[in-house]
């Protein structure tokens, strides 16, 4: 109710003009080379199911882990990255009355380091000099040029990060003692939770070039390890944010219903934030070198993320009750018949929440020591990452982009596009339960990730997971269906699409929602709390990885 | 809040502090933690250094083993090993290059193995058969050939 009265001009102007062609244009671009993204990294996914099961024999000149590496690079830095800031500018745009000149001109500059970075990281993996996968552990080292191309990367997305803070700064000063917009607070959470988780990898970057040109001679494993994992995992989460930070503000638009409370709203994007980076440690639970103390912390750290993933569960399904009672549902479960099933807007995001409950049940069990023994690098871990991002995330992604891509496009989605995009997540859920579900399994018998196909020399522990493994071929053949798609929508939507209006579905709070307390948007404070807690999970471990550390490795081309 | 928001709450609070608890349990009272030997070598010498200078096999105790083994591209020194049933195996395990994985399939045994670190763990086989010991950390080229047997007679 007082957002009506509290709206500026300008606010009003861009809520009936919708987003400015300027900023469109950016947003449009980013998206593009997201789902061009998505196209290659899918086929290279589809090559290596078919590998993995055993049914397809490479071409002597094509490594298996070439294209493992290509296929995470594509789709975990690139379609993920390009996807959130195209979404989040869109939003940013849209909801704080357009973007500023500098900052669209950032966006542009960010665009283009991370083309020309991607350019370089993409170069030394197609001349098989970089096959050191989306981890690159040292002491494993790839050609030079593939951690410039990183570090271009990183420097792209802080001009992302930094232009969207001074966006949000100008639009704090022209509305003083406001609550953010709730998009705008997710996205200022999702850049906060960017610029920092990536400095520690930047720092591993740093260590590193030198290292490969040849100019030092060691590195300390543990600690370039250590640090790339305090970047991976928020990595994660914040591809989690972005598709959290749907499920709150757009999801019930979708659906004709309102919000769930604005402070709880912000309090979950809060959590996520400050307790993200150290989540990252659980990734060495079986490592050596860290003491049984240090790893129970983090176990503690790690499965602290997963409390505002539950409240985000309760809130989801108390606004779908809420919203198919008042459309007429009734008994207990009566309302989810009244719910949109046939709106792809909706129907993805849904199978992405619901695929959500179960990834997250699976990341809770998996950080605690000793199923994580039992998992750590098995095919289940890779089952974990395509239920959790593959289809949480994605499918989120995939939802999303039937409104947005319409709305920066000027176009509009036609019920034949809305039944494919219906088709099409059907098709995406088939194939990551057959392939994600399989893995799963698989990983608890003991089958190895990040490996080509092989039979161990005829082992028959490892010949009896190959029946599983022709499952995930499966699962990888529905999903490049899925790929195909989604992209020919995606295309269509953005070049082809009959012409006209488009809304940013924003939902409208509770009529009877508290007043949102303004401690909330004091982003000073909390940030001063994340560093405290990323303090405290990372000081012990790498100042004893940097005391007590081995002589350091030199550089090592195993392939 | 409302009292089922509330409950809600209360149960994933509740829900997460009994895996601590467990966890807890586990690793101080069972003495069941995770693999975080904390020794340290130098990669580029473990041919000279004590114990890898010579790794195999060695009888500690009555029925009770020690494993000193070396993993290098693409390959477990020693290799192929024979226990009787029942036999408790403690493993030590280093890297002469880069990071492997150390991980026997239908067992708890899974560590991470890298150079410049000397990881430790042990294991009880009460089940006689043949064991698949693979490398699990994408190590080149020759990953997916990075394998071994334990012998369980």
């Amino acid at each position: 109710m007082e957002t009506a009265l509290n709206e500026s001009y300008i606010q009003k102007v861009n809520r009936y003009m919708g987003l400015q062609r300027e900023d469109a244009r950016i947003s449009k671009s980013y998206l593009f080379v997201a789902f061009v993204a998505l196209l290659l990294g899918g086929v290279l996914g589809l090559l290596q199911g078919l590998n993995r099961a055993g049914m397809l024999e490479l071409p002597s000149w094509l490594n298996y882990y070439q294209i493992l590496t290509a296929h995470g690079v594509l789709l975990v830095l690139v379609l993920t990255a390009f996807f959130t800031i195209g979404y989040f500018y869109a939003g940013l745009s849209h909801t704080l009355g357009g973007l500023l000149p500098k900052v669209r001109k950032m966006a542009w500059i960010g665009f283009s380091l991370k083309i020309v970075g991607f350019v370089f990281a993409v170069i030394p993996i197609l001349m098989n000099q970089a096959s050191v996968l989306y981890t690159f552990y040292p002491p494993m080292a790839a050609s030079p040029y593939f951690y410039i191309g990183l570090v271009l990367i990183i420097v792209g997305v802080w001009m992302c990060a930094f232009g969207a803070f001074i966006n949000v700064a100008h639009w704090r000063k022209y509305n003083r003692g406001q609550s953010l917009p709730i998009f705008s607070f997710f996205a200022t959470g999702v850049f906060v939770l960017l610029f920092f988780g990536s400095i520690p990898v930047a720092i591993e970057v740093f260590m590193i070039i030198p290292w490969a040109f040849g100019w030092v001679e060691t590195i300390n494993v543990m600690l370039s390890r250590t640090l790339f994992w305090a970047f991976g995992h928020t990595l994660v989460n914040i591809w989690y944010l972005t598709a959290v930070s749907a499920w709150y503000v757009i999801v019930p638009k979708v659906i004709g219903g309102r919000r769930f409370s604005d402070t709880l709203t912000r309090i979950v994007v809060i959590l996520l934030v400050v307790m993200n980076i150290p989540g990252g440690f659980h990734h060495q639970i079986v490592d050596p070198g860290i003491s049984q103390e240090v790893k129970f912390l983090h176990v503690f750290m790690s499965l602290s993320i997963a409390f505002p993933s539950l409240m985000t569960a309760f809130a989801m399904f108390s606004v779908f009750e809420r919203t198919g009672r008042k459309k007429g549902g009734k008994g207990l479960l009566g309302w989810y018949k009244k719910l949109p099933w046939g709106d792809v807007r909706f129907l993805a995001p849904m199978i992405a929440m619901i695929a959500f409950i179960v990834g997250g049940a699976g990341g809770i069990v998996q950080s605690t020591n000793q199923l994580n023994q039992v998992v750590h690098n098995t095919m289940w871990i890779v089952g974990h990452f395509h239920i959790t991002v593959g289809t949480s995330v994605i499918l989120t992604f995939f939802g999303i982009s039937y409104w947005l891509i319409p709305y920066i496009s000027n176009r509009t989605l036609t019920p034949k596009i809305n039944r494919l995009g219906v088709i099409q997540t059907i098709i995406w859920t088939a194939g990551m339960l057959f392939m994600a579900g399989a893995m799963h399994y698989v990983g608890l018998l003991g089958a190895p990730r990040r490996t080509s196909y092989t039979t161990y020399g005829e082992s028959a522990t490892a010949l009896g997971w190959d029946p599983f493994m022709i499952l995930i071929a499966i699962g990888g053949v529905l999903l490049i269906v899925g790929v195909l798609l989604q992209v020919y929508a995606v295309f269509h939507l953005m070049f082809r699409a009959p012409k006209g209006e488009t809304e940013f579905p924003i939902a409208e709070r509770e009529e009877h929602d508290t007043y949102t307390p303004y401690w909330t948007e004091r982003w000073g404070n909390w940030i001063v709390i994340m560093l405290l807690l990323i303090a405290m999970g990372y000081v012990i471990p790498i100042v004893d990885f940097t005391i007590n550390a081995p002589p350091g490795s030199p550089p090592i081309k195993t392939w | 809040m409302s009292r089922s928001e509330i409950i809600w709450l209360a149960l994933s609070f509740g829900m997460l502090m009994a895996f601590m608890l467990a966890t807890g349990y586990q690793t101080f009272a069972l003495e069941m933690g995770p693999p975080s030997h904390g020794e340290t070598i130098d990669p580029q010498r473990v041919d000279e250094t004590a114990p890898f200078d010579q790794p195999g096999i060695k009888k500690i105790g009555e029925n009770e083993y020690e494993v000193v083994m070396t993993m290098q591209i693409f390959s477990f020194n020693p290799s192929d090993i024979e226990i009787p049933a029942g036999a408790t195996v403690h493993f030590i395990l280093t890297s002469k290059d880069v990071t492997h994985g150390f991980q026997v399939a239908g067992t708890n045994i899974n560590a991470m193995v890298m150079p410049g670190h000397i990881q430790k763990i042990t294991q009880k086989f009460d089940r006689p058969g043949e064991y698949l010991v693979l490398c699990n950390e994408y190590c080149g080229a020759g990953h997916q050939l990075m394998s071994t047997r334990i012998y369980v007679k």
